[in-house]
């Protein structure tokens, strides 16, 4: 097993567990979280096809994965927000009882 | 053309407006549409004057004073119809009769409907009446005439059904109408063809009229069935429609009945204007009455030949003529019989009507315009001064209209009773001081000198005869004697007083009284006239026969002593006093004594008199032939209706209620069957895709991940395969 196998496995694995925490999870931040899990198995399996890819010299997948942490920061932040905003209207974030499509 | 000729529209116009107005306003302005009503009048009045004296003025010019004005009225085909009015001399004295008659009439009315509680109803047909009438009188066209005439026929409908809560009124209205409505149809079908024959309407138009020679030449040229020329043929027709509204035989029965209208309208409409109407058509049309092929053309020669076109002359007994004069012969006999066994005071009237109605159509026949539309002039006047003091009786007595149950009301009512002796002075042709002397007098002289048969002359001094005769009778009976009539209000009196009633209302009910001045002025105008008026027509100073023929009248008093008609004249004043004699000696000398009391003639001649009494039949007679004839035809049709025709359209509702049936069942259990399943299912399957959206953020995650599986799956097991 390469290296880069070992490290797409762990991906997997991490993506695996965010799935299943977005999923499962019925509290709203537990889920926000399973879905940063997923960003970040996504980030790690950049950094491994770039670093095992043909050309490591060059800083493309370090650029990607930089880019790509910001705008998890900036999804984490909406994310944050919307929890916030639906909490103060449904004064729940439990997920299962947030279904109603209009307002 | 004279500004009169020109705005002669106006006459009619004026109360046909005031109609109007009184129709569309509330039922309690008494007030509003008496001066209306009257003022219209009065108005219409004031220009038919300016009318009369316009053809005073242009009289003798040459010939005939004439004028006609008009305006087109539709259009069909490439022919336009015309309404035409026309001013001569024999518009312009009916005008005047008709409007002055209609105002006193109308005043009259203020007083004799005074308690009525349609008054505003009254005056609205009235002025209708009034309107239409005058309309009939200055048209110069048979269209117009016919549509003015028309519209008085049913104003006298609407009229003679005033008081249609009466039963005998509304059936006296109908059979009015019917009944003129049979002569109308002649009048109808001549003037269709009058216009098919002469492509004109125009009585007179510069020449083209249907009345000038060129259009009477070409309706003698033709001839038509049993060798009558249609000139013959359609004045036959037209006569017909005279016939029917001017109440002579065998249409009379109406007139009679019609009496069970207000006394005002019997007065205005069956007795002075309307039933005169059918006369005034005569004289209107007396051209085409006149007009027959000369005899020259036939083999014989006369010397008459200064007419431009030799096949036509004017002769006074061509066929339709002679027709004329021995239907009003028979008619002013007739009816005179028949008023003689009367005892209905408006009854009497009304035969009387018809018996001088026909002695109007006589003097057309045997004398010429100028002699019938004399007498009609006359009569009108002293006929309505006759109605309306029966008028003022009947009002006086609390509506008792039987003359047996009067009596002695001369001494209650004075000023009726003085009016009402002149008017009948002047109805009986009383010598020298009566207008209906003068008239009655020169019909009879025309009649004497007629070519043809000497027996009209015999049936119209019978007539005359009897006349007087009759007219004497009512006058005993109603004004002379003791009162008759208090004996059953008398007895009413004594019970209010056991009943402890206030009986001064009563006290002043049991006796007949005097009529208000509103009603007796007019009675006095109209007496007036019913003297001065003979004074216009005597053989010595015949001026209104010079006035409608265009020529000048001389005065020439040896004309008087002239042998023929000194000896005429003598001859018939013995005929006035032997009736007026017999009439006094039966009823006069031996007064009445009580209601039930039989009279006179009924003691002498029974049968006579209950033929006389029952009109000869003749209603029932109608009744058993034309009445029952249509009933019968009525009852046919009705069967027709009923089972035929009705069950054809039962038959096709039942065909269109089956197939109606069928689409129904159709509809439900086959096409709306289908449909509904189809949407039910669309509706289901909608509902089970609907809970696949249910706002689960986390199941639609769900999904994602399990397609993203399968996806990705699919990819590997593709690329393998």
């Amino acid at each position: 097993m390469t290296s880069l196998q070992g490290c797409l496995l762990v991906s997997a694995l991490l993506f695996a567990i965010g799935l299943a925490g977005a999923v499962t999870r019925r509290n709203a931040i537990l889920a926000l979280i399973g879905i940063e899990l997923m960003l970040n198995a996504a980030n790690l399996n950049f950094i491994a096809f770039w670093r095992y890819g043909p050309t490591p010299e060059a800083l493309s997948g370090m650029m990607v994965v930089i880019f790509s942490i910001a705008i998890a920061a900036a999804e984490a932040a909406v994310g944050l927000a919307l929890i916030i905003a639906v909490y103060r209207h449904y004064r729940t974030v439990n997920l299962d009882e947030i279904k109603n499509l209009k307002g | 053309m004279t500004w009169i000729a020109q705005n002669l529209w106006l006459i009619p116009v004026l109360p046909l407006v005031a109609s109007g107005v009184i129709a569309v306003n509330k039922q309690r302005q008494r007030k509003l549409a008496a001066t209306l009503a009257i003022g219209s009048m009065a108005m219409a009045f004031l220009l038919s004057l300016c009318a009369f004296s316009a053809t005073l003025l242009h009289h003798g010019d040459n010939g005939v004073f004439r004028e006609v004005a008009g305006f087109n009225w539709l259009q069909f085909g490439g022919q336009w119809l015309h309404l035409d009015w026309v001013l001569d001399p024999l518009t312009a004295v009916m005008l005047v009769m008709v409007s002055f008659v209609s105002l006193l009439i109308f005043i009259f009315s203020v007083g004799y409907m005074a308690h009525d509680e349609n008054f505003m109803r009254f005056f609205c047909f009235l002025s209708l009446f009034a309107a239409a009438m005058l309309g009939v009188v200055i048209a110069n066209n048979l269209l117009l005439f016919f549509i003015c005439w028309e519209l008085v026929g049913l104003t006298s409908y609407l009229l003679i059904g005033f008081w249609y809560h009466k039963p005998s009124a509304a059936a006296a209205a109908k059979k009015a109408f019917i009944t003129t409505r049979i002569g109308d149809l002649g009048l109808l079908l001549g003037m269709v063809w009058l216009y098919s024959q002469t492509g004109t309407l125009n009585f007179y138009a510069k020449g083209d009229g249907c009345l000038e020679s060129s259009a009477l030449n070409t309706m003698v040229m033709h001839t038509t069935a049993i060798g009558m020329t249609v000139a013959t043929a359609i004045a036959l027709l037209i006569f017909l429609g005279a016939v029917g509204k001017s109440g002579q035989l065998p249409l009379h029965v109406w007139l009679p009945d019609a009496m069970e209208g207000p006394t005002p309208v019997s007065a205005l409409i069956h007795a002075a204007t309307m039933v005169a109407a059918g006369v005034f058509l005569v004289a209107r049309v007396y051209p085409l009455m006149s007009a027959s092929l000369n005899p020259v053309r036939l083999g014989l020669d006369l010397s008459n030949l200064g007419t431009p076109f030799p096949e036509l002359i004017l002769s006074s007994h061509s066929t339709a003529l002679q027709v004329v004069t021995w239907i009003g012969a028979l008619t002013a006999i007739f009816a005179a019989t028949i008023a003689v066994a009367q005892t209905d005071i408006k009854r009497i009237l009304a035969y009387s009507t018809v018996s001088q109605l026909g002695y109007m159509m006589l003097g057309l026949g045997v004398g010429g315009v100028a002699v019938g539309m004399f007498h009609l002039i006359t009569h009108a006047f002293f006929k309505a001064l006759l109605f309306l003091g029966s008028g003022s009786v009947i009002h006086g007595c609390h509506e008792e209209q039987d003359v047996r149950k009067m009596g002695g009301l001369r001494r209650f009512m004075p000023a009726t009773f003085a009016t009402y002796a002149i008017g009948m002075l002047a109805l009986s042709g009383f010598p020298l001081f009566f207008s209906g002397f003068w008239s009655k007098d020169e019909i009879l002289h025309s009649a004497h000198g007629w070519p043809v048969s000497h027996i009209p002359f015999f049936l119209g001094c019978a007539g005359a005869l009897l006349t007087a005769f009759y007219m004497t009778r009512q006058v005993a009976l109603v004004f002379f004697g003791k009162y008759r009539g208090g004996v059953r209000e008398s007895a009413a009196h004594s019970q209010s007083h056991e009943k402890n009633k206030p009986s001064s209302h009563e006290d002043s009910h049991a006796e007949p009284h005097e009529s208000p001045a509103v009603m007796t002025v007019p009675l006095v105008i109209l007496a007036g006239f019913a003297i001065l008026l003979g004074f216009v027509g005597t053989p010595a100073w015949p001026w209104f026969d010079g006035f409608l023929n265009g020529e000048s009248a001389v005065f020439n008093f040896n004309k008087l002593t002239e042998a023929g008609t000194l000896s005429l004249m003598l001859a018939s004043a013995v005929i006035v006093f032997t009736g007026l004699g017999l009439g006094w000696w039966l009823y006069g000398k031996r007064l009445r004594k009580t209601v039930g009391e039989p009279d006179v003639l009924q003691n002498a001649q029974p049968a006579i008199f209950r033929l006389l009494e029952n009109k000869y039949f003749v209603d029932e007679i109608y009744d058993a032939t034309a009445v029952r004839f249509n009933a019968w035809a009525a009852q046919f049709c009705d069967f027709l209706d009923r089972w035929i025709w009705g069950g054809m359209v039962l038959l096709v509702t039942w065909v269109t209620l089956g197939l109606s049936r069928l689409y129904r069942f159709t509809d439900d259990f086959v096409v709306n069957l289908g449909f509904d399943t189809g949407c039910e299912t669309l509706r289901e399957g909608g509902g089970e895709m609907s809970k696949w959206q249910n706002g689960r953020v986390q199941t639609y995650l769900r999904v994602i991940g399990v397609a993203l599986v399968v996806l990705v799956l699919f990819l590997i097991w593709g690329r393998k395969s």
